[in-house]
């Protein structure tokens, strides 16, 4: 398995790193959005999102709180999940989970949350702060590629 | 005018009974499921229907018994049909259908925001247009409710929601589920405010700028950053609200200018700020200054009728029966329903 790093300097850079990863992802993909309160995944997820709706000004609400937001792209359904509220695994069925494994984009936030139901090829962006810098972050990548 | 409101959308399964000609709440009843949830930490969807199906035929017939009415004394049937998560609304629009169903009823669908925008006047008079902050866990917004169905979005948050970065920052500061309310306990028993400030001075996000927009990411983020230094929990939580208020004060001085303008003639002009964290007695304060500074009317619902209850829904389905909007058996659970659909579906 593969496995490459990046150094993005500040949020534009992470913006920049997240539409350029949009340009390569086709559906079906699954793709887990690691690391801590704060480190970088939203912004992440946000600027794949916009990219892929070809709308720089869209609104893309935390799903924090719904778990899921959808959105329909040119390259199929987006689903943004945020398991950060989940604590046993089967819950993610409730929020359609299994059409997610299927067909579509889906971005997932809190994928550590999936427990034993984490799937195991699925491509995976971790994410850290770098403690020198508010804005600062390392992402790392693996799985399929 | 007897109407049933049923609230399922998210953690509280909400029952009430209200009278709405005579705006009398006739009986009410609120689970928090929280309880339920604390041992896990969280608030759980699977468990948030399952638990909402547990209970909500005992609560009904609880509810029904101290009103000391019958099903066939209602008038109409109102529970919210979205936005929400998705399970738990379906259990209780599915009550909601099934009693008006049995008993040839009217059934109202509501949106639960628009419920949150409209229970101030149940219990005053709150004439229309009027300027409305909606804050909580999944929402911030700020806009202008110009009459029943019709609202007009003014700024909403770019990221996350107030309420959220409450429950965030808490977690941070590792207190338990839901954060607000422990994270405005903490705050308290910061003794210094100035030194709060001083030892940990956070971002305000938005400030200044000229529209009604939100961000709150950034300053989770300095909380983050602030919780890896040496710090003193009461003193990082004092900051935080403070900033958060701030942030919320900013933001509505922003729209009263707006109102100003587009509704010169107004001449008392009132302000609502609803959902749960305007139960938070810190914003609550600072809002009401910032209104009565600038010559609007506060209003702000008790603070038991900030958070999802069964009353805000009995009262927007009475609102809008009075005006003649009913709803088919046929009406949908919406998991996302904009304020700016409701007039296209009335």
């Amino acid at each position: 398995m593969t496995e490459e790093t990046h150094q993005l300097k500040s949020i534009e850079e992470t913006e920049a790193f997240a539409r350029a990863f949009a340009e390569k992802t086709t559906a079906p993909c699954m793709i887990l959005l690691k690391g801590d309160l704060g480190a970088g995944k939203t912004t992440f997820a946000r600027a794949f999102i916009r990219y892929l709706l070809n709308d720089a000004e869209a609104l893309i609400p935390s799903p924090t709180y719904t778990l899921i937001q959808e959105y329909e792209t040119p390259r199929g359904i987006l689903r943004h999940f945020d398991l950060y509220r989940l604590t046993a695994p089967e819950e993610v069925y409730e929020i359609g989970w299994e059409d997610a494994l299927q067909n579509g984009i889906a971005l997932v936030e809190w994928p550590e949350n999936l427990g034993y139901l984490a799937p195991k090829d699925a491509l995976t962006l971790a994410f850290s702060p770098d403690p020198a810098s508010d804005e600062a972050r390392t992402v790392t990548i693996w799985g399929r590629d | 005018m007897h109407i049933l409101g049923i609230e399922t959308s998210c953690d509280e399964t909400g029952i009430a009974v209200i009278n709405g000609k005579t705006r009398e709440i006739i009986a009410e009843s609120v689970k928090s499921q929280i309880d339920a949830h604390q041992v896990f930490g969280g608030v759980v969807p699977e468990i948030a229907a399952r638990a909402h199906i547990d209970v909500i035929d005992g609560m009904i017939a609880h509810v029904m018994r101290e009103a000391k009415l019958e099903f066939k004394d209602l008038d109409g049937i109102a529970a919210t049909c979205g936005p929400g998560l998705i399970g738990g609304v379906m259990v209780g629009m599915m009550a909601g259908k099934a009693i008006a169903l049995a008993h040839q009823k009217p059934f109202i669908a509501v949106n639960h925001l628009e419920a949150h925008i409209l229970t101030p006047r149940l219990l005053q008079d709150v004439p229309f247009p009027y300027l409305v902050l909606l804050v909580s866990g999944g929402h911030t917004q700020i806009l202008v409710a110009k009459s029943l169905s019709d609202y007009e979005l003014w700024g909403t948050t770019l990221d996350d929601a107030c309420g959220e970065a409450f429950d965030k920052c808490a977690k941070l500061l590792r207190l338990p589920f839901p954060g607000g309310p422990h994270l405005e306990k903490v705050a308290a028993k910061c003794e210094d405010a100035a030194k709060a400030l001083q030892n940990v001075p956070l971002p305000q996000p938005m400030a200044g700028k000229p529209n009604c927009d939100f961000s709150f990411s950034g300053l989770k983020n300095a909380v983050r950053l602030a919780t890896q230094k040496p710090h003193l929990a009461p003193e990082l939580a004092y900051s935080f609200q403070h900033t958060a208020s701030e942030i919320l004060a900013d933001r509505c001085a922003q729209a009263i200018k707006r109102f100003r303008t587009i509704y010169p003639d107004v001449a008392h002009p009132a302000f609502v700020v609803s959902g749960g964290v305007a139960a938070n007695k810190t914003i609550r304060a600072r809002l009401e200054g910032l209104m009565q500074e600038n010559g609007f009317l506060f209003f702000a619902p008790p603070l038991k009728y900030c958070g999802d209850n069964g009353v805000m829904i009995a009262w927007a389905g009475y609102e809008r029966l009075a005006a003649g909007l009913v709803d088919g058996l046929d009406a949908k659970a919406r998991p996302r329903w904009p304020l700016e659909e409701m007039k296209q579906s009335s």
